[in-house]
């Protein structure tokens, strides 16, 4: 089976012609593409093709000298990390970026902090008002651990996991935001067939049971194929495809690119 | 507490359904299941307990569901399992327990052969197999389920709340409808029946009456004094007998605690965090749990290793002597005393054991070593010799007679004979009636004056103890006539933590070969602390250090047998480590995880006869099932080593431990 045959009406977030460039090296070119509400696109392209910054553009990281991104219907030219995250961005790293030495609890905790609203003294003081909120968010984070099945790490360090699921851990905690836009960068690398079909498994999960819009950048083509929506094909900061997983399969400059034909 | 007469009271307690209606009005506030939801464990009283059974029950009778018809239940330990087995027998119904990791054509034979029409799944990926089997056999019409995670696009299936919808409605109506069905129940009814796994050909439907549970719950709580309030927790397969009777049988009639783990991934946090009183473990799991110590105390300081080797030296000489209330010199007490503060206690809070009163191990013959390791500790462990047919129960160790040979005294009730060639025979009020749809394989196993063969060989000792050698159809004997029993010799090597899995061939040959599956989590942490590198299982197991490593163990096994007359002989001449960890998904072990011999001797019958050949190598290729369902191909050489005999009359050595 390719792809899945759905339609999303609605558009989520829209980047028009982005151009960024590091002193005198294009990062990205004129990029323009769109993510529907509650689809999963996927971004890919080979090594430097611009994917990661392309991310880093969408969650505010990165600022395009050109060129702007609706989000929400909301147009801007540039969007800070904290705002994105405020309004319902979230993102994992191609590199893990946890806290190694707190609990898989604690880190999915993180990933709450932004909905807390009481203050530091309250919490300190773990009483009335914080400590509700505090049990409030306790129960969201145990209702992720166990849609993550990762019941059996809750209080193990995270440094001491194996690597798979340490992948785990940060998706959870970009889950704990409840975002609306997930963006996984390589959620995939460096795992064994076992762990990713577990962890494509969790994706289309989040995606069903949440609604939760996704863009991931992968480079293994078997799932991008069979998971995603869409499919956008970078190539030297340059979008060269766009379209479903068959398409994509069809198109002439993406086998080129993937080949190495023609360059 | 006031039920009539002293016979009406015995009529009325006589199924479990009744044993429910009992438990409602006399202890309603009781405990009777605990699970953990959300990080947090929930009890359920028994109050509790009989109205959602009682809804489902009606909710099923809705939907159709009539005396004698088959429940399918298949999942993880899940309290509402557990109670849909309760729901159907209210109804008359038998409940059939599926091993939840089942491949679908596994599970297709049982459901066909049983001819349900209902069934419970826990999960999605149980739905998917029944939908799956519902298109071969059409006869299943009714399949809903518990957890409704991923289930929002299977419209056409119920789930168990909305089941139990149906059955408030209905019950709105008819308040008494299930009372009325619970009291047409009699002991003498199927209550259950439970695929035995079997070693060879397809798994056979035991049908077991109300009689021969109850009656097995209760001689094997009166045999060690278990009492209602006494915790378990149930994480073996459902389907598995032993499950049946711990976690459901003795639940109803004793009243034991039934505790359901998170997840199978969280059984040692669990454990602990429940601390049960009453225990059950299969050899393998207690190894495990030993590997795991192993390899953690490798982990450990200087002083702490040294601590722990001190202590537990002693704890091999004084612990069991101490539990089965021996005499023992005072400094020998005072000393275990203070191992007791600084090793075994918080040993046995990490392992979950502290509370433990009494704990079982049963399934496959234990090494000596694995099971003097939980006496010593001061863990009351004793061995349990029983079967599917036979309701679990034939003999038990009593306290005070714990010998790691044997496998203990008859319970009450239980005749034992040895039959002329060997193999043990019972007869007790827990037997089976028969295979379901099976007269000829229940006429093999039941005699007509209701003697059961148990397949194996064993003898009584003197001290009226049963002692099992072997499965009475794999004891043969080499060439020159020695004697040849390959479980004893297996299970001798996989005592030692970097042996997962042994096969022993030797029956008709010259000499005795062997086949070891390394276990990947010892051996890869034997190998990282040793800088020794490997991408996978086959490159690991392939490493000739490993070979060292094994070959040195089984030298050690091969002194254990030049020690015995009867056994020098039968001494491991030629060995090779699989490639591949033996999978019961690709039918090498059962379900319950026991070696398959012929099958494995008919998969890897190119290495059989390069171990009977001479030669130093072997090519391999065979088919794997993938976790999935998907098939492969794993192929590679294996090398082959010789090993000289240790010639009789040496003085053996024992393992320093």
């Amino acid at each position: 089976m390719v792809g899945r045959l759905r339609s999303f009406p609605d558009v989520l977030l829209s980047v028009e012609n982005i151009s960024l460039s590091f002193g005198g090296v294009n990062a990205l070119t004129d990029i323009s593409f769109d993510i529907a509400k509650g689809e999963v696109r996927a971004i890919i392209g080979p090594n430097g093709a611009g994917k990661s910054s392309m991310l880093n553009c969408i969650n505010g990281f990165y600022h395009p000298q050109h060129g702007a991104i609706t989000y929400k219907g909301v147009r801007r030219d540039q969007m800070k990390p904290h705002e994105a995250a405020e309004q319902g961005i979230a993102r994992t790293f191609q590199n893990i970026a946890l806290f190694r030495g707190m609990s898989t609890l604690d880190n999915i905790m993180t990933g709450r902090n932004l909905r807390m609203k009481t203050g530091l003294l309250w919490q300190a003081l773990h009483i009335g008002p914080a400590r509700r909120e505090e049990i409030e968010h306790r129960k969201a984070v145990e209702r992720i651990i166990e849609f993550l099945e990762i019941q059996h790490i809750r209080k193990a360090p995270v440094g001491t996991l194996p690597y798979g699921l340490q992948k785990r851990v940060e998706l959870g905690r970009a889950l704990a935001a409840g975002p609306e836009l997930l963006l996984l960068d390589e959620p995939m690398a460096g795992m064994n067939i076992e762990e990713k079909q577990d962890m494509c498994r969790f994706i289309l999960d989040v995606n069903d049971e949440f609604g939760t819009t996704i863009c991931l950048i992968e480079h293994d083509m078997s799932v991008v194929m069979d998971i995603s929506d869409r499919v956008v094909v970078l190539d030297y900061g340059r979008k060269i495809g766009d379209g479903t997983p068959d398409e994509i399969k069809k198109n002439e400059a993406v086998i080129a690119a993937y080949l190495g034909v023609g360059h | 507490m006031t039920t009539g007469t002293a016979d009406t009271a015995t009529e009325a307690r006589d199924t479990f359904p009744k044993l429910l209606a009992e438990h409602a009005r006399a202890d309603a506030a009781r405990p009777a299941y605990r699970e953990k939801i959300y990080g947090i464990w929930q009890t359920y009283d028994w109050g509790h307990v009989a109205r959602q059974i009682g809804l489902l029950a009606a909710g099923l009778a809705d939907l159709g569901f009539r005396r004698g018809d088959r429940l399918i239940v298949v999942g993880d330990n899940r309290p509402r399992l557990y109670w849909s087995m309760c729901a159907a027998q209210s109804l008359g119904g038998v409940p059939v327990p599926v091993y939840q990791d089942s491949v679908t054509e596994e599970l297709a034979y049982v459901v066909e052969h049983a001819g349900a029409r209902f069934a419970l799944a826990e999960n999605q990926e149980q739905v998917d197999k029944l939908l799956a089997i519902q298109k071969k056999v059409p006869s299943l019409s009714v399949i809903f389920y518990d957890d409704p995670r991923g289930m929002r696009h299977y419209d056409q299936l119920q789930s168990y709340a909305e089941v139990q919808e149906r059955g408030a409605k209905l019950l709105a109506t008819a308040p008494d409808m299930i009372a009325t069905e619970v009291v047409k129940g009699r002991g003498s009814d199927d209550a259950i029946m439970l695929y035995t796994s079997g070693t060879t050909g397809r798994p056979k439907g035991a049908l077991l009456s109300y009689d021969n549970l109850i009656w097995a719950a209760r001689a094997g709580a009166e045999f060690d004094g278990l009492r209602a309030g006494d915790e378990l927790l149930s994480y073996l397969p459902m389907a598995w007998v032993g499950d049946h009777i711990f976690s459901y049988a003795q639940c109803y009639a004793v009243g034991l605690v039934v505790n359901c783990p998170e997840s199978a991934a969280t059984v040692m946090s669990d454990l602990r965090e429940i601390g049960p009183t009453y225990y059950f473990a299969p050899p393998r799991v207690l190894e495990n749990l030993i590997t795991q110590v192993a390899i953690r105390m490798e982990d450990a300081g200087f002083l702490k290793r040294r601590m722990f080797q001190y202590f537990m030296t002693l704890a091999r000489r004084v612990g069991p002597l101490l539990l089965d209330g021996r005499p023992v010199p005072l400094v020998d007490r005072l000393l275990y005393a203070v191992g007791n503060a600084l090793i075994y206690g918080p040993l046995k809070n990490t392992l979950g054991m502290s509370r433990v009163r009494v704990a079982y191990t049963a399934g496959e013959a234990v090494g000596p070593e694995i099971f003097n390791f939980f006496r010593a500790l001061g863990v009351n462990m004793k061995q349990l010799y029983g079967q599917t047919e036979a309701s679990v129960f034939l003999t038990i160790h009593p306290n005070g007679e714990v010998f790691p040979d044997t496998v203990g005294k008859p319970v009450s009730k239980v005749e034992l004979r040895i039959a002329d060639s060997g193999e043990v025979l019972y007869r007790s009020p827990g037997v089976f009636r028969e295979y379901y749809k099976n007269p000829e394989a229940t006429n093999d196993t039941k005699t007509a004056d209701g003697w059961v063969h148990t397949g194996d060989a064993g003898y009584l000792d003197d001290r009226g103890h049963l002692r099992i050698i072997d499965r009475a159809k794999d004891v043969g004997k080499l060439k020159d006539g020695t004697l040849f029993a390959p479980k004893f010799i297996e299970n001798k090597l996989k005592f030692y933590p970097h042996v997962n899995e042994a096969v022993a061939f030797g029956d008709g040959r010259d000499f005795v070969t062997l086949f070891v599956n390394i276990d990947m989590v010892a051996v890869g942490d034997w190998a990282e602390r040793r800088n020794l590198s490997y991408a996978s299982y086959q490159e690991l197991a392939g490493r000739s250090e490993v070979y060292d490593l094994i070959q040195g163990e089984i030298e050690q096994v091969n002194r254990d047998l030049a020690a015995d007359p009867r056994m020098a002989g039968a001494q491991i001449r030629r060995f090779l480590v699989l490639h591949k960890a033996l999978e019961a998904d690709d039918g090498e072990l059962t379900r319950t995880n026991k070696v398959r011999r012929g099958f494995i001797h008919e998969r890897y019958k190119p290495l059989v006869d390069a171990l009977y050949g001479g030669a130093k190598s072997a090519h391999i290729k065979v088919d794997v099932t993938f976790e999935d369902g998907r098939k492969g191909t794993i192929e590679g050489d294996v090398q082959i080593r010789d090993l000289a005999p240790d010639v009789a009359g040496r003085p053996a050595l024992k393992k320093a431990s």
